[in-house]
């Protein structure tokens, strides 16, 4: 028991956690054949079968079935602030089977030259009033039920009367915040607070305007919409469920990280002494000190934030994004490379972090502007 | 079949709703253009009125008849109070500052995380402030050193008042990025 805790916590350092499901990504969603080849010959596809379903949600269970038995884990896992993020994780993987498994049913009948599933679907209509209302109503009582029934199980992690000079430690977020408050670790906070956030609701408002594949429009596949749907998924489980879960279970005090079983010690000691990209490279690298001139000095950083937005666009338009270019256009494809860049901007500052220790590509604390 | 059955039926029963709810001939009669178009006016008056009224007494809230504000300025006690090379916290909660004492002098360091304004914890065993929010560190001078606070911590006015007790200042801040904590008002020198 004891080495199995061992190894779940040696599996969820987040950046052994965050590199393993990021490279494991595109062999449960495959962007393309030859990660299709291997999604089949891993069996990954039997994740959206009947009996995959079974044999991962019973897997789930079994593990905070266990979990519960551990001191540590009880505690972060039964406060009440978290028991909603133990049901998100069944419910996420619920949802995502309901679809997917739909998804590769009409998969195999359009490949074996069949109509999708819902062609079939019944041509009679059905009243608003009572056939839907009616199902509402019912589904809103069982809501409220339940909502009744969870409130007065558990009680609300209310806290003494709110005190400026006294932040309770972790300070943790409503968890439908913990991504952001992940992504706040690794960016100004108006980026990550402001800009980011704001890029995020456009960008969703944005997708129907840049996925105009007529495929799948009606009923649920995956094989012709593999690169919408996966890079759709990468930044919903990858980028906010997973830093969900990782803002829920892994983060201790003073936001130090920590395993599911580890105890949560206030003086683990983490040596993080973080620097910016500007002293690397002037005080590391050329041996002299930061000069003086705030452009000179973070020029280096200018170079990479802009090379990193102007040099990919037209690099993945020649090569692997070619097809997407021609189809999209240059203003549709410009507003998609740059959302993608953006998404992946955050791994990318994520694991500059953790091996560089590197703060800020661009730090102007002058002027309160720090990428 | 029964849904075709009852198609018919319902039109019907639609158009001869609208009729009644439209009530052409009544409303017609009533109010012509010109009144319509002043009894328009005489709403639109009283609409924003209503709503004027509405955001003043909005506005109000911002402007509370009692302040719960502790003071800016305030004295701590001579400087024989602090210990050399301690941090000290006993004015985290009420005023909002920490006084570290080196062997040179005192200075009041803000309690606010320059991140995103937590409030940091002091840990004596490590020697650095840690904030519990994104954990950002700051060393006992209140440089940052980890996580993602962008600049150190600001440092208050402090000099000696008159009856030799330390008198600090909290409406005027020095910033180590502008070069300011060279100031002689953010550092006492005892």
């Amino acid at each position: 028991m004891e080495s199995f805790k061992d190894f779940i916590d040696f599996l969820t350092q987040p950046t052994l956690m965050l590199t393993l499901s990021m490279v494991t990504f595109p062999f449960f969603f495959p962007i393309n054949d030859w990660f299709e080849k291997w999604n089949r010959r891993l069996r990954l596809n039997l994740l959206w079968t009947n009996a995959g379903l079974v044999v991962v949600m019973l897997g789930l269970a079994l593990f905070f079935v266990v979990g519960v038995q551990d001191a540590e884990f009880r505690l972060i896992m039964l406060k009440p602030d978290n028991v909603p993020i133990v049901g998100l994780i069944f419910l996420v993987y619920f949802f995502m089977w309901v679809s997917m498994k739909q998804a590769s049913d009409n998969d195999a009948r359009l490949s074996s030259g069949k109509k999708p599933n819902e062609y079939h679907d019944p041509d009679e209509k059905v009243l608003v009033w009572p056939d839907l209302v009616y199902v509402e109503f019912i589904s809103l009582i069982l809501c409220m039920c339940l909502l009744l029934v969870w409130s007065i199980g558990l009680e609300a992690p209310l806290e003494e009367p709110a005190n400026p000079a006294a932040t309770p430690n972790p300070s943790k977020a409503p968890w439908y915040f913990l991504g952001l408050q992940e992504m706040l670790v690794y960016f100004d906070p108006w980026l990550a607070g402001v800009v980011f956030p704001t890029i995020i609701i456009f960008g969703l408002m944005a997708i129907p305007y840049l996925d105009k594949n007529p495929e799948g429009s009606g009923y649920y596949q995956f094989k012709n919409r593999r690169l919408a749907i996966s890079i759709y998924m990468f930044g919903w489980i990858i980028l906010w469920v997973l830093l969900i879960i990782i803002g829920t279970f892994l983060r201790g005090p003073n936001w130090n990280f920590f395993g599911p079983f580890e105890y949560w010690d206030i003086h683990k000691l983490e040596p993080l002494t973080n620097i910016n990209l500007s002293e690397i490279i002037y005080i590391k690298l050329f041996n002299t000190g930061l000069p003086s001139n705030i452009f000179l000095r973070e020029l280096f950083g200018f170079i990479v934030v802009f090379g990193y937005f102007l040099v990919f666009p037209p690099l993945l338009a020649k090569t692997v994004l070619k097809r997407l270019y021609l189809q999209l256009g240059n203003f549709g494809y410009g507003v998609f490379v740059f959302l993608l860049l953006c998404m992946l901007s955050l791994p990318i500052k994520m694991y500059l972090r953790w091996i560089f220790n590197l703060k800020y590509l661009i730090a102007i604390p002058e002027y309160f502007f720090n990428i | 079949m029964p849904a075709e059955a009852e198609k018919p039926m319902q039109e019907k029963k639609v158009s001869k709703q609208a009729k009644a709810s439209v009530g052409e001939g009544t409303i017609k009669e009533k109010v012509q253009r010109r009144s319509f178009i002043s009894w328009l006016a005489v709403a639109w008056v009283a609409f924003a009125a209503a709503t004027g009224g509405f955001l003043t007494m909005i506005l109000r809230i911002f402007f509370p008849n009692v302040l719960f504000e502790p003071p800016q300025s305030f004295k701590i006690g001579p400087p024989e109070e602090y210990e050399i090379g301690l941090v000290d916290i006993r004015w985290q909660a009420k005023f909002g500052t920490w006084i570290i004492r080196d062997s040179e002098g005192i200075y009041a360091l803000s309690t606010v995380c320059t991140h995103l304004g937590c409030t940091p914890n002091w840990l004596e065993n490590e020697s650095k402030f840690k904030c519990p929010c994104h954990g950002s560190g700051f060393r006992k001078s209140g440089i940052n050193f980890e996580g993602p606070a962008p600049r150190p911590l600001e440092r208050y006015k402090i000099v000696m008042a008159d009856d030799g007790q330390i008198l600090i200042d909290k409406s005027k801040k020095f910033q180590y990025e502008k070069g300011q904590w060279s100031d002689p008002e953010a550092f006492l020198v005892v």
